[in-house]
């Protein structure tokens, strides 16, 4: 009864100066805000990573062929560089963790049907690169083991590629071109439409499944062999190279970090040369898990910061209130108000407004995902080449509130509201009445 | 006989900047219930300090002050403002109301601290409000209000508690004499109907109203005497007589 009195004479009191009022709760607005917005966008970083992580499978290991720096590469001739087949045998042979190995060749390809062209990469692969990068096959099949054997020129579409050279007809059992390497392929399946997998960490570059076709990696190997020829302007670059990547999938995860320590000194001969490296999905995880743990870290510190500062701001306009009060102090306490009345009232007072603060503060933070895609739309308009250079986390993350985040965010506004508000109330209720009535 | 309140040989010491002021020095005095009291003196008398005790808004040094039953010198903080919401009915000079509330608001104020504000007491107040001539005014704030209106929302609030004494600290100080006149005859009502008053003051013409007036000098009790019907009376008579009128 005296609670609900003295909670409604405080939004009274507080409704006599409201320009007051909501500068003092502004503080305490953006720490709530910010508080809630930390936890959003950390457990989004968070979500992204783990899908991305998922995408790629825990228990894999990727270990990729990297062009080498030039002064690496001898003047005279081609060098040839990257993974070799004979060291993914080897892999396979010697480490018995590994389940399931996939050798992978990636050339840039120019594809023809009739009079569609595009270009597009061309993917040498294995029956399980489906499996392992979550393709999904519409119609069709996928290259199968057999087609493999028999270095057959069959090919899948990826969603993008087939909806570019056939627009109209069904491109089962129809005849792609590649020029570059004047040869035609058989199309046996079509691939459903896949997102991007994103990259990591900066380890492991994104990945667009969208223009891809698949063909068998030993058809790959007998037709186009390892040397590329690029044209590039008038001359031609020549590139030797058996294998872009190696997908090594371990039996269990807790052999993931072993697994790669073992190829890491499987592959040491590789290292003068610079030229592959191994992700471990894995690690990426676990370092994705540290980043997003520095990041909110980070945004409660600012949150704390903001409400301290807030905090500090209440206490600051609760001191003024106080003396310009004294009379009304006076009054109570002379018409039977005890000490702890005057402290009630004056707690009451700052907590309704810390209270208020932090509902305004919880209604801004849910404001986070649109307000993020705004700023982002906005300066992807503003300065797209800046945009596109930062991380992918960045440029992707979307905000996930969390439920538990409200109620924490409500009771750090009422505790921050009760921590500021108690030195002014302790100061008006200490106040002697009669003093206190002789205020002017 | 019962008294609403017994003072005897109160006495006060300040220390002011390491001299220590004696404001009473034993002041010795009863106030029967139903009695009118008016306390006179000059500045430094000790009644500013003698009002305080009184309104349990401070302690004596030495001496006893009862309350009813209660010694007020023997009781802690919170127990001073117990009593002062069930037993003490304020009215100051400047008519103290809190600005926020309304009128009945104010009225209330006491019965907030007492814990107990029900749909009785609400009436309560609404009848005490239409008693002192504001029943159309109850939703009025202090500023939309005249001084004597102000006065007579802070009488309806003392006797809201139905306290032993209703203890007026200059009450026509800032008033006109045409208010002044209200007040003091409202004061007479009220004391017809029984109710204790005790009322500090400075001017004879109104502690001439009273049904005795005690006057302190330094301190102490200079003289305690009752006012005859007449004088009552006459004071009452001059007051009329005398008004400035308009032109």
């Amino acid at each position: 009864m005296i609670w609900l009195r003295t909670i409604q004479l405080s939004i009274k009191n507080l409704g006599l100066h409201p320009l007051r009022s909501l500068l003092t709760v502004l503080g305490i607005l953006i720490g709530i805000a910010s508080v809630i917005w930390a936890l959003a966008i950390t457990k989004g970083m968070g979500d992204e990573a783990r899908k991305q992580v998922e995408s790629l499978g825990a228990d894999t290991i990727i270990v990729r062929s990297i062009k080498p720096p030039p002064e690496k590469l001898s003047t005279q001739g081609i060098t040839p560089y990257g993974l070799t087949r004979e060291e993914f045998d080897m892999l396979v042979r010697t480490i018995s963790t590994i389940k399931s190995a996939i050798p992978i060749r990636e050339i840039r390809r120019q594809f023809q049907f009739e009079s569609h062209t595009m270009d597009g990469r061309l993917v040498g692969c294995t029956p399980e690169y489906a499996d392992v990068n979550k393709l999904k096959v519409a119609r069709g099949h996928f290259i199968s083991e057999a087609e493999g054997f028999n270095r057959d020129t069959s090919c899948v579409l990826a969603h993008k590629v087939a909806e570019r050279l056939f627009p109209v007809q069904d491109p089962i059992g129809k005849r792609i071109y590649m020029p570059e390497s004047t040869d035609y392929y058989t199309v046996v399946g079509i691939l459903e439409p896949k997102t991007a997998s994103a990259a990591i960490g900066g380890s492991l570059s994104a990945q667009d499944f969208s223009s891809d076709i698949y063909i068998p990696i030993q058809t790959l190997q007998q037709r186009i062999g390892d040397m590329i020829r690029r044209q590039a302007g008038t001359s031609f670059e020549y590139e030797t190279l058996e294998l872009n990547q190696i997908t090594l999938r371990v039996s269990s995860v807790s052999d993931v970090k072993r697994t790669a320590a073992l190829i890491e000194e499987a592959l040491a001969n590789h290292n003068r040369m610079e030229d592959i490296s191994i992700s471990v999905p894995l690690e990426l995880l676990e370092q994705a898990r540290t980043q997003q743990v520095m990041y909110m870290v980070l945004g409660l510190f600012i949150a704390a910061i903001s409400l301290g500062v807030g905090g500090i701001g209440i206490m600051n306009i609760m001191l003024a209130t106080v003396t310009e009060r004294t009379r009304e102090i006076g009054i109570r306490r002379a018409l039977g108000a005890k000490r702890s009345d005057i402290v009630r009232q004056f707690l009451i007072e700052t907590s309704v407004l810390s209270i208020f603060g932090g509902l305004s503060g919880i209604l801004i933070g849910f404001l986070c995902g649109p307000t993020i895609n705004a700023v982002r739309a906005f300066a992807e308009w503003y300065a797209p080449k800046t945009i596109a250079q930062l991380p992918e986390v960045i440029r992707e993350v979307q905000p996930q509130i969390l439920f538990e985040s409200i109620p924490i965010a409500f009771y750090i506004s009422l505790m921050v509201g009760i921590l500021f508000g108690i030195y002014p109330a302790m100061r008006a209720a200490k106040m002697s009445p009669i003093e206190a009535l002789r205020h002017e | 006989m019962k008294f609403a309140c017994r003072c005897c040989d109160l006495k006060k010491e300040y220390v002011l900047k390491s001299e220590t002021v004696r404001a009473l020095r034993g002041v010795t005095f009863d106030v029967p219930e139903g009695d009118y009291v008016a306390i006179m003196g000059p500045s430094g008398s000790g009644k500013s300090t003698l009002l305080n005790m009184l309104g349990c808004l401070d302690k004596p040094s030495s001496g006893s002050l009862f309350l009813g039953e209660d010694d007020v010198a023997k009781m802690n903080d919170d127990q001073l403002a117990e009593i002062r919401s069930r037993r003490i009915g304020f009215v100051f000079q400047s008519y103290n109301l809190i600005q926020q509330l309304t009128v009945v608001e104010n009225i209330q104020v006491p019965l907030i601290y007492q814990g107990r504000l029900g749909r009785k007491e609400h009436e309560r107040c609404e009848e005490l409000a239409a008693m002192v001539g504001l029943g159309d005014r109850l939703s009025h704030r202090p500023a939309q209000l005249s001084g004597g209106q102000q006065q007579r929302v802070a009488i309806a609030r003392s006797l809201v508690n139905d306290p032993y004494f209703m203890l007026a600290d200059e009450p026509t100080g800032n008033l006109d004499s045409r208010t002044t006149e209200e007040i003091l005859q409202l004061f007479e009502r009220l004391n017809q109907e029984g109710r204790t008053i005790i009322l500090v003051t400075h001017e004879d013409e109104v502690s001439k109203r009273a049904k005795r007036v005690v006057r302190l000098k330094d301190g102490l009790v200079q003289w305690d005497k009752q006012n005859s019907e007449e004088t009552r009376e006459e004071a009452a008579r001059y007051a009329i007589e005398n008004m400035p009128v308009e032109v």
